[in-house]
This record gives C-alpha cells, sequence and structure tokens, in this order.
C-alpha cells in the first residue's frame, strides 16, 4: 500500500518544487510570504514523516482496516470481450467514502496530527474531497471547514448534508464564478490567517509545492498496487494504463509506479465538456497555455490578459481551469499523452461499464473508461486478445445519480413520459 | 521615478509616506484615473494601482469586489498601463500592484520595459517571493523598476534577509496574518515585525506597513514606527460607497487621504 512512499522517479520535482526545471519546467510555489514558512514546514515535516517507519505503519493499518485497501484489480470479462482486449479495472470506487481521494486526506491528516495542528481547510467542488476531508477529520478529532462554492452547494445539497453530518462546517463561496477555483482562492485566504494552527488538506496534486508531490506520494499506491496485482494475477505488465485528470491526484496515483516501465503507454483524459472546439471544457492540457494558477506554473486554461476562464465540463470533479505541474511536465516531456473525452462519450461509458458489468463508475472515472474504448481498439489491432489495459475506476458513481437521472431521462420523469404515451 | 524620492523627501521632513491603493479600471479606466490623481493631490507620496485578476487570494471582500466590478467593465492590462502613465505624468510615484500571473502572460520583461515607458516605478507582487521571483528581478534591474516583494509576521529571519536583500524600493511588511481589508485596531504583531526586518533591511531601504489601516488615528499609531504606511481597502470603500457618484467619490478618497496624510504626520 504506502510501502513505496520513500521511492524516487527521474519524474520528480527538485527540493524546490520544479518539475523539469525552474526554465522549461513546471511547479514552483507562487505563494505569499505569509504561507512560505508553513510550505516549508509541511514540506520538511513531510520528508521526515515518510522516512519515519512508525509513521508508515500506521498509515497502512489505518487504509486496510478503515479504508478497505488495497482496492481490487478487477478483470472485466463482458467489457473485455466486448473490446476484444483484457480490461482491468482498479477498482477505487471500492473504498471508503467511494473514490480514492480517501488515500490522500488520510495521509494528510496523519501527518496534521504529526505536526500538532488541530484544524483542517479544505475546498471541494461536488463534494467529493469534502466528504473525504470531514471523515478524516471525524476519524483524527480534528476542526474542519470546507469551503465550497456556492453555486455546487446547490447542486449537491447531499453531499453537504453528508460533511454537516460527519461534523464539519460547510462555506459557502460567493465569489468569483463561485465554483472549485473561487473555493480554492477562499480556503488560501482562510490559510494565509490561520497557518498557525491549521492545515490545508488540499485535494489534488496541484497547487504550490510541496503538494504537488505529497499528494502524489499518498496516491501512488494506487499505481502501486495495481502493478503488482497485474505481475501477480497475468504475469505481465499492462500495455496501456489510463485515468481522468483534473488536477489530476488519481491519475499521478495510477502513473508514478509505470513512469519508468517504458513499454508501458500513459494515457490521462481530461474533460473536454461540450467537445474541444466548442471552447466549453476543462481540457487544460489540451487548449491551456502555461502560466502560474493556485501557486503553481502550469498549463492554465486563460484569456490573454492571463486572467482564468472558467471551464466546463459535466464532472465537476474533472471541472477546474488548471491541472497538477507533474502532469504538465509528463505531458511536455512526452512520457504521458492526454486528450479530451466529450461530455457525451464519457456518459456513454458510463451507461456501458453500467450494463456490460454491473458497476456504476462516477462520471470522472467514466472519462477514462471512455478514453479506455479508444485505446482499446489501438491496441486490439496492434496487439491482438493479448494486449492488456489497465483502467483506473477512480470512483463510483452514486453521487453523479442526479446527471445521470437528467442525462439519460431516468427515474421518476421518465416513467410519468412513458405512462403518458 | 523611484519611489525612494517619496520615502526619501518623508524621511527628510520627519513623517511617515502615505501609500495609497487603487485597482485600475475602477469604478472605470477614466474614473479610476480621476479618483487615483485625487489621491494623490489630497496628500498621498506614493500611488498603488492595483491589476485587476480573477483569483486574488491575498484580497479580502473590498478589493475582491472592486477587482471584479473592474473586469467586469472590461478592463484590460494595457488599460492599467494607461492607468499608470496618466497618475505618473502628475509626479507621484506609482507603483503596480499585481499577482504574478498577468506579467507572466504579458511577457515579463515586455511588462516592465512598458511599464517603464508608461513612467511607473515598479511592481509590488503579493504572490510572488524572491526565490520564485528571479525572472521579475532581471528584468527590473533591466528597466531600472522598483521590486517591493513583501514580509509576514509568519516570516522566519532568514526569508526577511532574502527579502529584504532582493527589494528595491521600499518592503511591504504585512501588519497582521491575514488578507486585505480595513480592521478596527492596529495589529500588535506589526511593530515586531517592523523592528525585525529593519535588522536585516539595508540602511536605504525603507519598511511600510499594510493591511488593516483604515483612518488617521490608525495611520499615525504606524507611522510611529514605520517608514510608510499603505492604505487600501479604506480608499476602495469610499468609492464602492458612492455607485454611480462621481465627485461623491472624489470627495470621499479626497477626505480620506487628508486625514490620512495628517495621521501620518502627527505619527
Amino acid at each position: 500500500m504506502s510501502t513505496h512512499l520513500h521511492e524516487t522517479t527521474p519524474f520528480d520535482a527538485d527540493p524546490q518544487g520544479w518539475f523539469g526545471g525552474p526554465v522549461e519546467g513546471f511547479g514552483g510555489k507562487f505563494m505569499p510570504e505569509a504561507l512560505m514558512r508553513a510550505l516549508d514546514e509541511l514540506d520538511s515535516g513531510w520528508q521526515e514523516a515518510k522516512a519515519d517507519p512508525g509513521f508508515v505503519a500506521e498509515f497502512d493499518a489505518i487504509l486496510r482496516d478503515y479504508a478497505n485497501l488495497p482496492s481490487p484489480l478487477y478483470h472485466a470479462e463482458r467489457l473485455s470481450e466486448r473490446l476484444g482486449v483484457r480490461v482491468l479495472l482498479k477498482r477505487e470506487d471500492l473504498n471508503h467514502t467511494g473514490a480514492h481521494k480517501i488515500r490522500n486526506v488520510l495521509g494528510q491528516a496523519l501527518l496534521t496530527k504529526r505536526m500538532g495542528k488541530t484544524r483542517v481547510i479544505a475546498e471541494t467542488g461536488a463534494g467529493q474531497h469534502g466528504v473525504a476531508s470531514a471523515t478524516a477529520a471525524a476519524y483524527f478529532g480534528l476542526d474542519c471547514t470546507v469551503y465550497m462554492g456556492a453555486v455546487d452547494t446547490r447542486r449537491q445539497a447531499l453531499n453537504v448534508a453528508r460533511m454537516q453530518l460527519l461534523g464539519a462546517e460547510v462555506v459557502p463561496v460567493e465569489s468569483g464564478s463561485a465554483t472549485l477555483k473561487d473555493a480554492i482562492n477562499e480556503a488560501l485566504r482562510d490559510w494565509v490567517a490561520s497557518v498557525e494552527t491549521t492545515a490545508y488538506l488540499f485535494g489534488t496534486a496541484a497547487g504550490p509545492h510541496p503538494f504537488p508531490t505529497l499528494v502524489r506520494d499518498l496516491t501512488r499506491g494506487i499505481g502501486d498496487e495495481a502493478r503488482a496485482q497485474c505481475l501477480e494475477q497475468y504475469g505481465v505488465l499492462p500495455d496501456a494504463i489510463a485515468a481522468c485528470v483534473g488536477g489530476g491526484s488519481n491519475a499521478i496515483g495510477l502513473f508514478t509506479a509505470f513512469l519508468e516501465d517504458q513499454d508501458v503507454a500513459i494515457y490521462g483524459f481530461e474533460a473536454g465538456g461540450d467537445g474541444f472546439e466548442t471552447g466549453r471544457h476543462a481540457a487544460t492540457i489540451k487548449a491551456g497555455d502555461a502560466g502560474v494558477l493556485h501557486g503553481a506554473r502550469t498549463y492554465v486554461l486563460q484569456d490573454e490578459d492571463g486572467q482564468t476562464i472558467e471551464s466546463h465540463s459535466i464532472s465537476a470533479g474533472l471541472d477546474y481551469p488548471g491541472v497538477g505541474p507533474q502532469h504538465a511536465w509528463l505531458a511536455k516531456s512526452g512520457r504521458a499523452s492526454y486528450l479530451p473525452v466529450t461530455d457525451t462519450e464519457a456518459m456513454d461509458a458510463m451507461a456501458l461499464l453500467s450494463r456490460t458489468e454491473g458497476i456504476i463508475p462516477a462520471i470522472e472515472s467514466a472519462h477514462a473508461l471512455a478514453g479506455g474504448l479508444r485505446i482499446a481498439e489501438q491496441l486490439r489491432a496492434e496487439k491482438g486478445p493479448e494486449a492488456t489495459l489497465l483502467i483506473n475506476l477512480s470512483g463510483r458513481g452514486d453521487k453523479d445519480m442526479g446527471t445521470a437521472m437528467e442525462w439519460f431521462g431516468l427515474g421518476e420523469s421518465a416513467g410519468s413520459d412513458e405512462g403518458e404515451q | 521615478m523611484s519611489v525612494s524620492t517619496a520615502f526619501d523627501k518623508a524621511r527628510a521632513e520627519g513623517r511617515a509616506a502615505l501609500v495609497g491603493y487603487l485597482p485600475a479600471g475602477f469604478p472605470d479606466v477614466e474614473g479610476g484615473i480621476e479618483i487615483i490623481t485625487a489621491m494623490a493631490e489630497a496628500g498621498c507620496d506614493v500611488i498603488e494601482i492595483g491589476l485587476p485578476y480573477s483569483d486574488p487570494v491575498m484580497d479580502g471582500p473590498t478589493i475582491q469586489a472592486a477587482a471584479q466590478q473592474a473586469l467586469d467593465g472590461g478592463v484590460r492590462t494595457r488599460d492599467v498601463l494607461r492607468t499608470v502613465e496618466a497618475v505618473a505624468a502628475t509626479g507621484v510615484p506609482t507603483l503596480v500592484m499585481t499577482y504574478w500571473n498577468p506579467v507572466e502572460r504579458y511577457g515579463v520583461d515586455r511588462f516592465a520595459a512598458d511599464l517603464a515607458a508608461a513612467g511607473g516605478a515598479g511592481l509590488i507582487t503579493p504572490d510572488i517571493t524572491p526565490d520564485y521571483g528571479q525572472a521579475w528581478s532581471a528584468a527590473a534591474d533591466a528597466h531600472g523598476l522598483d521590486k517591493v516583494f513583501l514580509v509576514a509576521p509568519s516570516s522566519t529571519d532568514e526569508r526577511i534577509e532574502l527579502t529584504t536583500s532582493a527589494s528595491r524600493g521600499f518592503v511591504y511588511a504585512t501588519a497582521v496574518m491575514g488578507v486585505t481589508g480595513a480592521r478596527e485596531a492596529t495589529s500588535d504583531l506589526a511593530g515586531p515585525l517592523v523592528e525585525r526586518t529593519r535588522r536585516f533591511a539595508p540602511d536605504d531601504l525603507p519598511v511600510a506597513v499594510g493591511l488593516g489601516v483604515s483612518n488617521g488615528d490608525q495611520a499615525a499609531a504606524v507611522a510611529s514606527y514605520a517608514d510608510g504606511v499603505i492604505v487600501g481597502s479604506a480608499f476602495v470603500r469610499c468609492v464602492l460607497d458612492h455607485p454611480g457618484d462621481r465627485p461623491g467619490a472624489v470627495a470621499a478618497v479626497r477626505a480620506l487621504a487628508a486625514e490620512l496624510a495628517d495621521g501620518v504626520r502627527r505619527g
């Protein structure tokens, strides 16, 4: 699970947080001076913690006994038959709270306790990271405040209620576009004023150094487990791996273990929204330009004056106008390929997995599946039925049923339509 | 023109300098120029012009509202430079306070060149520190611009030394741990921070204090230990409180500037 925490790859950040160096690369720490000491302390605190066998053992025990890890690697046989290649799903949807995000928050909350802070704050889009943070705060007895765009609190009332039931305070953010990026802004404003007592549980592998590395370390268990499971169960490495990319925590968590396996092709699928050509999307790597957002140089959806442009996706978890800086570097260096998947493709994949395997995926994860369908065709043509495709099923789709009902015309409204015919 | 002339003049008069802030394009570009010019005429020794940005993480609700209004009105980076040119032409040293991405997007060296050509004194950069601001430092040096970096109560001595040695014009001491905005009481963190900063700063680098100052008495209190007093949200508030009333807004900022100018002379 977390036994690889201390391992490094040639694609890691340097001590200043640059992936690929300060000139050509991405990352860094573009933050107010008021937060620099806290970020430095977090960096050194994490270096010490991950080198401490006691910390690693405690983290492992919590992941195993509380979060239900390691998650299975599942051979989706009906889907494999349909696609003509072997499709393996990393079942992060079976984790406690329903997604990979529990790995990150439990690790960061354990680190918070170790560093002697008593309160955590978090941002959330659809509410998944907020729910995971509230869960970790409850587990560790920490005060928790979650910032969430006001638009999202109205759309995701159920998740707001879950966070509240777990004992967290949820603060609706009205500023700016009142979505995820503004929730991050507001959490940073809180942190500037509260940094002595408070840890910021950043929800994705983005933001200022050391967050991209910290979150990567905490989620890399996805790929470490999957790689070992694949070798053990099938005696081979996959030919290709795929994950969805918003900020990119589940993707970097899957990719890290495979970065040095040159024969494994790595694919990240971004939210193509209404279609790349419409401009209404969240395909940051494909369409963005290098810039600085939320503390890191990375690809950013921005206008010609450097103002952030609002992103669009049916999936709230991918609806972010930036991306983790290590993904920017993996894209630029050519080690991984990033491609957009539209809302329609993702929703088709959601229905397909539900009906072929009896698994309702999160819409985020459905982007990885939809992209995987494309790769499968290519793999089958090149390597035949022995080809192996490993897809990260980063979360379950229960939270997305409102969207699915509307998209597919399900539930009461569909029933009554039929009744009228 | 470097802001050091204004600080030298204030020092010669045995008082602190008054630094006033307003974002460009607020309430609109021409209105902003008129109001900022009035701030300078009524007693601000140095002007900071904010470059409105979509994600201002160091700003509280008042300045956020002003920046949003400016962006909704369509303000562009070139409008900010035009505002600098008009204000600097009146003879007051004029800095731009900006988050980093708009500068990087414009082109760091091109921005420095255009700012210098507009008569601007330099930049205040709330979200880059010297250790991540080498590109800006190089461009500022090439174009003879001031580099105002920030120190905070949480800064280590080591970081204060790094920051003061990289700053030119003045160093900006944030009086509180928090975002911009008026506060009822002046901070008890500011005095010790200024004292600590002076220990590391070169002798000729003024230390100015910002965040939370909104009236003459607070200005006088800060002026008793700092070389400069920075006021932002209170000026913005004057304009927000007079929507659609330009003469009212101008009168309000004049009155506030005069009160603060009196304050820095009492301190």
